[in-house]
């Protein structure tokens, strides 16, 4: 502690660094893991299994494209065999005309089990911001959009008319018995019927099932289940030989997964300069230690001093800045997030307002940012502890 | 048996195109606990001999044994350890680090060099600091006591490592006369006390005088050798 002023300077300039980080890292974290909680939460479910070729042509909502109930039941079995599943939902997806009598526009509707769907999206329910969180035969949940644009109110009758897979048309007179806050992504703007509504609609003969969402009971094993998912359903194959199924984690379903992406890749350049910091304010500041005691270290080497021990020496100046900059850093980054949690920050995504920014940060992501700092200043210090150990101490002994 | 032994040593350096013979031909022996000076006016090759015989140089021809070790032979890890063990070093300037007391500047070298255990550290500074009277100032900074002090500093932290050999380049140089003769008898008494050879390169007349045994050098070569009576040598 021999230059109070600069050892603190550089030891701030490195805190500064892990201050960004890890609030961004908290921050981003947080905005990311809501808006994917809130995707598969309140519409995708984790993990969707369609009839092969269905997601190409999803836009289209094809009644071609459905499954059969033996392929469903297949579906089933291999999701019961699976404990990783917390719950499965079976939706029949069609698209067609909703009326007022007054008005009449088009609408994407899911037909659901709603036991079934509120365990599989169970965030499905804080959606409702109208009328009771069930789906109720005879009723439809409908979006605020569309309520808003066709002047609908809960009660209101309303006619849903769809084509059938055969191609003619059929209607029915369903109760609006819920809105729908909308939500971002696909899915986002559709209604909600009960299944039984929608066989009816759709005068199906047997309930064939467009898609069947999955909930998982830890997220975090999205891949590993979404692998073994993928590779039981990939074995069943039809009359011609092609595979009947596909299964795709949300991320292959919802755009935002490249924002997710996006935010990971900044997390990453917000470390990279980081570590730039962090090697350049030691490196800088320990070339000026080495430089300013250059007859020190010939005095320290004439009396016998090992050039080990003297490369020893400034390495851990060097790793005591990392230490200090760590220490204070995370210190500080703490209270910064601790004070955003408390400010309750909102913001909006897309249609989505309201949205709390509340910051956290896992003890893996603290000790990984100190580590990097502390490996970094280590580095940044072993090329003048090298110079150091290195000189001739007669050289050193000569130097003004 | 002597305690320094050179024979027929000579060093060159190149500056640039030019190469410069700073010793050349020097033979001598040096028995333990003497007191010696290398006189000589600058470019005399003084300091040049001090830096081989302190094994922070290698001379370019001719054998130098040191305590019974050929130092040409060693590596720069074993000649930094050699020095630790057999050689203390008084600069001219002193060269005391700023940041540590008195007390620690002569601990220095039990701590870094040696690793001595924290007890026998405490004793050993404690004796040569109390030797060369400077144990009511153990706690001020080098930058707090007088140039005369500070060479006493110096002296103390060359022998509390109990060498053979301490090698002074021009120890008095930044002294007044007053100040040199006290450091100068300091050393001797230092001699008598730990029996270790002192060897001390100046070109001060009036101080040379001090010396037992007086090499003199011109021109990188040996010129001379004088012993005071009652000197060992």
């Amino acid at each position: 502690m021999r230059y109070k002023r600069r050892t603190l300077f550089t030891a701030s300039l490195v805190a500064i660094g892990v201050v960004f980080v890890l609030v961004f890292v908290g921050v981003s974290g947080s905005f990311k893991n809501m808006i994917i909680g809130q995707i598969t939460g309140s519409m995708l479910g984790d993990i969707q299994i369609h009839r092969k070729g269905y997601v190409a042509s999803i836009e289209n909502l094809p009644l071609t494209l459905n499954m059969k109930p033996q392929a469903v039941a297949k579906v089933e079995k291999a999701l019961k065999e699976m404990p990783d599943v917390a719950a499965y939902s079976e939706r029949i997806k069609f698209g067609g005309m909703f009326s007022t009598f007054a008005e009449t526009t088009n609408v994407r509707l899911n037909g659901v089990h709603p036991e079934m769907e509120m365990n599989t999206v169970p965030l499905l329910s804080s959606r409702i911001v109208e009328g009771e969180k069930i789906i109720k035969k005879g009723e439809i949940l409908i979006p605020e959009l569309l309520a808003k644009g066709m002047k609908a109110k809960m009660g209101d009758t309303v006619v849903v008319i769809a084509t059938n897979k055969d191609g003619s048309v059929n209607g029915k007179q369903l109760r609006v018995g819920g809105i729908l806050e909308s939500a971002t992504g696909p899915g986002g703007r559709d209604g909600y019927v009960h299944i039984e509504d929608a066989v009816e609609i759709l005068r199906m003969d047997e309930m064939e099932i467009s898609e069947i969402a999955v909930r998982l009971k830890d997220f975090g094993k999205l891949h590993s289940v979404f692998a073994m998912l993928d590779a039981a359903l990939s074995q069943e194959h039809n009359k011609e030989g092609k595979p009947v199924f596909e299964v795709h984690t949300w991320e292959a379903l919802s755009p935002f997964f490249n924002i997710a992406q996006m935010i990971d890749l900044m997390t990453l350049f917000i470390k990279i300069m980081l570590i730039a910091i962090v090697l350049v304010s030691v490196m800088n500041v320990m070339i000026m230690t080495v430089y300013e005691r250059i007859r020190e270290i010939g005095t320290i080497a004439a009396i016998g001093t090992l050039p080990g021990k003297i490369l020893a020496m400034f390495v851990i100046e060097g790793f005591s800045l990392g230490i200090l900059g760590a220490a204070v850093g995370t210190a500080v980054g703490l209270i910064v997030m601790f004070a955003l949690n408390v400010a309750k920050i909102t913001f909006s995504f897309a249609r989505q307002t309201g949205l709390v920014l509340s910051p956290t940060i896992g003890l893996f992501d603290i000790l990984i940012t100190c580590l990097i700092v502390i490996v970094v200043a280590v580095l940044g210090s072993l090329q003048p502890a090298l110079k150091a150990s290195r000189m001739e101490p007669i050289e050193a002994l000569r130097h003004v | 048996m002597e305690l320094i032994k050179a024979e027929n040593i000579g060093k060159d350096y190149t500056v640039g195109e030019v190469m410069i013979r700073a010793l050349d031909g020097v033979s001598f022996e040096i028995e333990p606990a003497s007191f010696v000076s290398f006189v000589g006016p600058s470019g005399s090759g003084k300091t040049t001999l001090l830096n081989l015989i302190g094994c922070l140089d290698k001379p370019t021809q001719g054998g130098l044994t040191v305590a019974g070790t050929d130092i040409i032979g060693l590596d720069r890890k074993q000649s930094a350890s050699f020095r630790g063990e057999h050689i203390g070093f008084i600069f001219q300037d002193f060269n005391l680090i700023p940041v540590l007391t008195v007390y620690e500047n002569i601990e220095y070298p039990l701590l870094m060099v040696q690793s001595l255990p924290a007890k026998e550290r405490q004793s050993r500074v404690a004796a040569v600091i109390e030797a060369v009277g400077m144990t009511n100032q153990k706690d001020k900074y080098p930058d707090q006591i007088s140039g005369g002090q500070k060479q006493r500093v110096a002296v103390a932290r060359a022998l509390v490592t109990k060498p053979k050999l301490v090698l002074a380049d021009e120890p008095t140089a930044n002294l007044d006369h007053k100040t040199a003769y006290m450091v100068l008898e300091l050393m001797k008494k230092m001699r008598d006390e730990f029996k270790t050879t002192f060897i001390f390169s100046t070109h001060d007349q009036k101080i040379v005088g001090e010396a037992e045994i007086i090499y003199t050098l011109e021109d990188g070569q040996l010129a001379g050798r004088e012993v005071k009576g009652g000197s060992r040598a």
